[in-house]
């Protein structure tokens, strides 16, 4: 049995489109596995998929989480089996504080019923002192969620949820996206620490900047919904260096997918 | 304190279905008195002779079933058509006297209101308590110290005899009979209820509680209650309900009239928990005179559909109302609602807050009225309407209606729809949160900033009933 999260051949149609047409990887713990790919390549669909979402329809393949095919399962099983999603772009849920949504996962994931009871205030300490740590207002916390937030803010508070409920898997769609160079260092040095943790990391990014911080121990380059190549952290640098179209008519066209 | 009231109430929510209570009521006890079929003459004299009325209430009673003869149906109801009235039991008194005691009740009720907490809850949180059971009202009692000072809680039926004069000065005047059909069937009909009058000056601490239980299929209920605050004094009662799930339906059809002095405060507060073979229709309207104010507070959750419509007249000066309505129509159900005030007096002012959820295609509707008559100076109003929608099944319609005649007066209206999105629910189950959890923290949120302008116990209960209704034990009845 394999450890860790697995995408076997993975064919998906969004909303009868066809976007993924064949993706194999593994994220395992203790690993950075970065995925890479141009716009509209299929990495948040990818995302998307591993955790359920409607409309996703896996038309061949499997993801496994230790050995065993999570396909069946709704998403909300997903995450309390360990997977986490921080959305590229998160939707505002008014009404909902931040705290709120925070301290309902954590009560789910102890099976308490009354999902809003505070049930110790040592959690609550704990949101606000990594939200400091994070570069992220006290008030904030208060706000409904990704109401008014700034895209940066939107992002770190998206890894302080990812940071409080402890996934075993984290999958982080363009965590840099949107965020300042010490909003970049900050996130890196967490994901380094997630790793250490022995948590397995899927960060989805266009850039390489972030490698300067996090050494991927995996990259996949995705190009039409395809894996056109799979590397180490070199691959990063040659996507860096010579772009997209190059890998596209390097080792898409040229169908050769090892460096 | 507050937080044992809190797991009362939730008791009292979740222990009208539970087995226990399902098992006694399966072979519902014999009635004493049972009276159904067509609504005749004869039906209204034989309930006002078992009563022992006066001869004025009795002729009031037939000048109303005059009425509802001649009165069409409303035209704005609908699902209504579902009641055939003539095969409901009009009249069912239950097989126990009136008493102060618990422990003079039929052993079987008494166990019922002990499932349910009530006795422990009036104990620790009430000034008084009235149960009414089925068409009669079996117990009622207030704290001694109220009596010292003249405050009066009874059976409705009691005061009839014994403060005439007073009830007369209110009953069916607060709320005319003519003003539309089921009020006039009320008149002709009603039975069980509560009396209460507050001595000029006097301020009740602890709230009061009527508690309506129809305890059995094909009834149908037309309790009525009177409350009146004289000069400078103030009351908050409670209405609070119970019906277990049965297979046939039932028809509450009851009236609340409130009359608030000079510079009285009444406020009301209710807890509508039916089970969803109820059909409820309300008839709730109150009076306030010079300085006088009346809130009222309305969460209406179960039943099958809902018609409730908490009114105010401001007919003295510088008198005021707030009107907070809540309501949930998770499921094929019906919440028709809408607070409305008339602002007759000047520097009169209102606050309206409606707020409707719907989901698993349930559907909610709000005609609230705010009418600011020529001469009502000053006067200003502000109605907050806002609609949230869980899913593509579920609806909300919203009439508002506003009429102002006087140039002086001020209206303000903000509404709102929100409609939960598909992101937004796959956001939050991503979180670990199921679809209905995720639901009830959108809900909770919605109804986040009314809270606080909730009495603290009210809000803490219906805060446990929401979650209830989107758990998987889930929903009444
Ligand atoms: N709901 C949808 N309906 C139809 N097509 C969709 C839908 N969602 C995504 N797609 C299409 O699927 C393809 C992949 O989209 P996806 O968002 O996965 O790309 P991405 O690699 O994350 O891009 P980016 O780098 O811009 O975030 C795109 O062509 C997109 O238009
Ligand atoms: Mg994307």
């Amino acid at each position: 049995m394999s450890k860790g999260l697995e995408v076997v051949d993975l064919h998906v149609n969004v909303h009868g489109k066809k976007v993924l047409k064949g993706v194999t990887l593994n994220v395992g713990y203790g690993t950075i596995h970065a995925i890479m790919g141009p716009n509209g390549s299929g990495k948040s669909t990818l995302a998307y998929t591993i955790m359920g979402r409607e409309g996703y329809e896996v038309e061949r393949g499997d993801i496994r989480l230790d050995g065993e095919s999570i396909l069946d399962l709704p998403t909300e099983e997903r995450a309390l089996k360990g997977l986490f999603m921080a959305l590229q772009d998160p939707p505002q849920i008014p009404g909902v504080r931040l705290t709120t949504l925070m301290i309902a996962a954590l009560n789910k994931r102890q099976g308490s019923s009354d999902l809003t009871r505070v049930r110790d205030p040592k959690i609550v300490r704990r949101m606000y002192s990594l939200a400091e740590e994070l570069g992220l207002s006290r008030d904030l916390l208060q706000r409904e969620i990704n109401v008014g937030f700034s895209g940066g803010e939107k992002k770190r508070s998206e890894l302080l949820q990812a940071l409080i409920l402890e996934p075993r898997i984290i999958i982080l769609d363009e965590p840099d996206s949107g965020l300042d160079v010490d909003g970049v260092r900050k996130v890196s040095e967490y994901l380094v620490n997630l790793k250490e943790q022995g948590r397995g990391v899927m960060l989805i990014t266009h850039y390489a900047r972030m490698f300067k911080y996090v050494k991927p121990d995996m990259v996949t380059v995705l190009i039409d919904g395809r894996v056109a190549v799979q590397g180490g952290p070199e691959l990063a640098d040659l996507v860096e260096e010579r772009g997209y179209a190059y890998i596209r008519r390097r080792y898409v066209e040229g169908k050769d997918s090892t460096i | 304190m507050a937080e044992q009231a809190v797991k009362i109430r939730e008791d009292i929510l979740k222990g009208a279905d539970s087995p226990e209570i399902l098992g006694w009521l399966d072979k519902p006890p014999r009635a004493e008195v049972e009276l159904k079929g067509k609504i005749t003459r004869s039906l209204v004299e034989e309930i006002s002779r078992i009563k022992k009325e006066p001869d004025w209430m009795r002729r009031l009673r037939l000048r109303s079933l005059e009425l509802f003869y001649k009165l069409p149906m409303p035209r704005w109801l609908t699902g209504i058509e579902e009641i055939d009235l003539d095969a409901l039991s009009h009249y069912v008194k239950p097989e126990a006297e009136f008493t102060q005691d618990w422990e003079d009740l039929p052993d079987y009720m008494r166990k019922y209101y002990e499932k349910l907490g009530l006795p422990e809850l009036e104990a620790k949180f009430l000034s008084g308590l009235v149960a009414v059971y089925d068409s009669e009202t079996v117990y009622a009692r207030m704290k001694e110290y109220l009596k010292k000072k003249g405050v009066i809680v009874l059976p409705l039926e009691e005061a009839v005899q014994k403060y005439p004069d007073l009830v007369k000065k209110y009953f069916l005047k607060v709320f005319p009979p003519a003003d539309h059909k089921f009020a006039a069937l009320h008149g002709a009909l009603w039975s069980g209820g509560t009396f209460i009058y507050v001595p000029p000056g006097v301020k009740v601490r602890e709230p009061i509680e009527s508690f309506f239980l129809i305890g059995r299929q094909g009834e149908g209920q037309f309790e009525h209650s009177l409350i009146v605050a004289d000069e400078g004094s103030y009351v908050h009662w409670i209405e609070g309900c119970s019906a277990p799930r049965f297979v046939g339906y039932s028809f509450h059809n009851g009236m609340v009239e409130a009359y608030a002095h000079k510079n009285a405060t009444i406020k009301i507060t209710t807890i509508q928990n039916w089970s969803r073979n109820v059909i409820n229709f309300n008839n709730k309207r109150g009076i306030a005179e010079e300085g006088a104010r009346i809130d009222w507070v309305e969460g209406s959750i179960g039943s099958k559909m809902t018609y409730v419509y908490p009114s105010t007249i401001l007919k003295g000066p510088y008198s005021s109302t707030r009107s907070v309505v809540v309501t949930l129509s998770k499921g094929p159900y019906l919440k028709d609602s809408g607070s409305k005030v008339i602002h007759v007096a000047p520097h009169t002012r209102s606050k309206i807050i409606n707020k409707s959820i719907s989901a698993d295609g349930g559907v909610n509707v709000y005609r609230g009225i705010v009418r600011i008559l020529k001469g009502a100076k000053n006067a200003s109003a502000h109605v907050e309407c806002d609609s949230l929608i869980l899913d593509g099944k579920s609806k909300a319609h919203t009439f508002p209606h506003n009429q102002v005649d006087e140039p002086t007066a001020y209206v303000s209206h903000e509404a709102k729809t929100g409609r939960l999105s598909e992101q937004q629910l796959f956001y939050l189950t991503s979180r670990g949160l199921t679809d209905d959890e995720a639901k009830s923290l959108i809900v909770l949120g919605f109804l986040d900033e009314i809270m606080g302008e909730l009495p603290v116990e009210y809000a803490n209960v219906l805060h446990k009933v929401i979650q209830l209704e989107f758990s998987e034990l889930g929903a009444v009845g």
